[in-house]
Parts: structure tokens; sequence; C-alpha cells
């Protein structure tokens, strides 16, 4: 991302660092809060998905077929 | 662009109501995932998610085809969880009662002990940030799809969000939730391990 120069990059770069440096305690635990809310989040995924992966009872898919039955009993030609 | 036709039940289109069954039928899982975590037990859920079941299907000349039909099917689900709610003054007790069985019973012995934690967690949120959480957290909603379906603005839904996200996290590193007296568990550590031992999977 960075361009960089001939000789001046140099010292561009060692700035660079020594900026990182004192960002890095506060991104570190920014990262860790990242890392627990993505973890919070997958959790959060799983448990819904437990359920979407459960079979469907009978029940719902009777109430389709009672509609399927009315209609065919509806329109007899 | 047909719905207006349609409204006339007896002369839908059979092929059209063909197509929105057979799509129905697949939303049916996540109708119920999503009852779940509103009534917090299975029975009542499924009671609940049936019915918003007939409720789709009885108002299926009011869906525009090719429109989100699952953000469509959840809103009914919800309107109807909150206006059955709104009838009867016991189902906030019975709400309670029936988290507090399934949150301790429903699990099968060998589920992580992170999920349990998770749900007790959830159910420590308030109703509007924990369905907003889950719509986007775990139904695969964008905010506006859930601003939709929760009948809210899309920046209201964003803040219910985050302030869940914060609660829960908060609720899960303190051990802040119900736990029957034993000693609050590390839920948030057990989470984490969790999801690193999934990730190790993958």
């Amino acid at each position: 991302m960075m361009m960089s120069y001939n000789g001046g990059g140099r010292a561009l770069e060692r700035e660079d660092e020594s900026a990182e440096a004192s960002k890095r305690a506060p991104r570190r635990a920014l990262d860790e809060a990242r890392l627990r809310q993505q973890a919070i989040g997958v959790k959060l995924r799983q448990m819904f998905d437990r359920v979407v992966n459960e079979p469907v009872p009978d029940e719902f898919l009777d109430i389709l077929r009672r509609h399927d039955e009315q209609a065919k009993g509806g329109d007899d030609k | 662009m047909t719905s207006e036709v349609g409204a006339a039940t007896g002369g839908a289109d059979p092929a059209m109501e063909g197509r929105f069954k057979t799509e129905l039928v697949t939303l049916i899982p996540h109708l119920r995932a999503f009852a779940r975590t509103l009534t917090g037990d299975q029975a009542s859920a499924d009671d609940l998610a049936q019915d918003a079941l007939m409720k789709a299907w009885d108002a299926r000349a009011s869906y525009q085809m090719g429109t989100n039909m699952k953000a469509w099917t959840f809103m009914i689900l919800r309107n109807q969880f909150y206006s059955e709610k709104r009838r009867s003054w016991r189902q906030t007790q019975l709400d309670q009662d029936a988290a507090e069985r399934t949150l301790v019973a429903v699990d099968d012995p060998q589920s992580p002990v992170a999920l349990d934690e998770l749900r007790m967690g959830l159910g420590m949120l308030p109703a509007e940030q924990r369905e907003a959480l889950i719509l986007v957290g775990a139904g695969g909603f964008a905010y506006e799809e859930a601003a939709e379906i929760c009948g809210c603005a899309v920046g209201t839904v964003k803040s219910r969000v985050s302030r869940a996200r914060r609660a829960l996290q908060g609720i899960l590193e303190t051990g802040a939730y119900d736990r029957d007296g034993r000693p609050a568990g590390d839920a948030m550590n057990s989470i984490l391990a969790a999801a690193e031992h999934l990730g190790q999977a993958r």
C-alpha cells in the first residue's frame, strides 16, 4: 500500500514501524474483541442451524397436504 | 405482478401455487428455528410455526413472486407471535417457565456446554435485541431485511444488534447468566475454544 521511494523510503518505513508499535497494544485488544464476537457469531449460527437441520415433523407437511386435498375436492370437474 | 389477479383465491394460477408451495416447504425448517428462538420451547415453537405456515399459505395471493419469501414468512411468524402474546396475559410467565425448562432440559448430553450458556445468555437480552441479533447473526438476513421483518428502521436494527452483541459478550464473560446456583463457568472461554476447534476441523 506504501509507495516506496529510493533512499527516503527506508526512513519512512522505520517511521511506520514505530507508529505500528504504539498502535499494537490497542489493536491487539481490538483483535481480541473481534475474535470473541466472531466466536459468538459462530455459536449463534450453530445453535440456529441445529434446529434448521432437525427433521421436519409430519404435521407441517400435513397442513399443506390438506390444502391440496381441499383444492382437489373443490374443483372437481 | 399478478398478485392483484391472484387475490381471488379460487382463480389462482395452479403453476404459480405449485412454485409457491415448493418454496414454502423449503422454508419450514427456518421458520421452526426462528420460532424456537422466540418462544424458547419446542412445543409452542412448533405450534407457532404451524400457524405461520397456514397464514402464509392463506395469504399466498398477496405474496409477490420473486421477492424475498423467507423475509415475508418470518414477518408473518413474528406478527403471529406478538399478536398471540398480546392476547394472552399469562404468556409472559409461561414463556419464562418454558424458557427455563428448555434451557435446562432440552439439550442432549453431547451438546457442548457453550451452546447452553449461549442460550441462557440470549435469554437475558431484551426481546427486541434478541430477535435482531438472531435475524442478522444467525438467520442470514441483511439489516434492511431484518428491519422490514421487525417493522422498524434500519438504524434501529443496527443499534439493537450491536447492543445485543455487546451485552451478550458481557454476560458470557462475567458468567452473569442464571446457572441454578452453580458456579459461573467461563462461558466465553469455552465458546472461544469451541470456535477454534471448529476452525481446525474445517
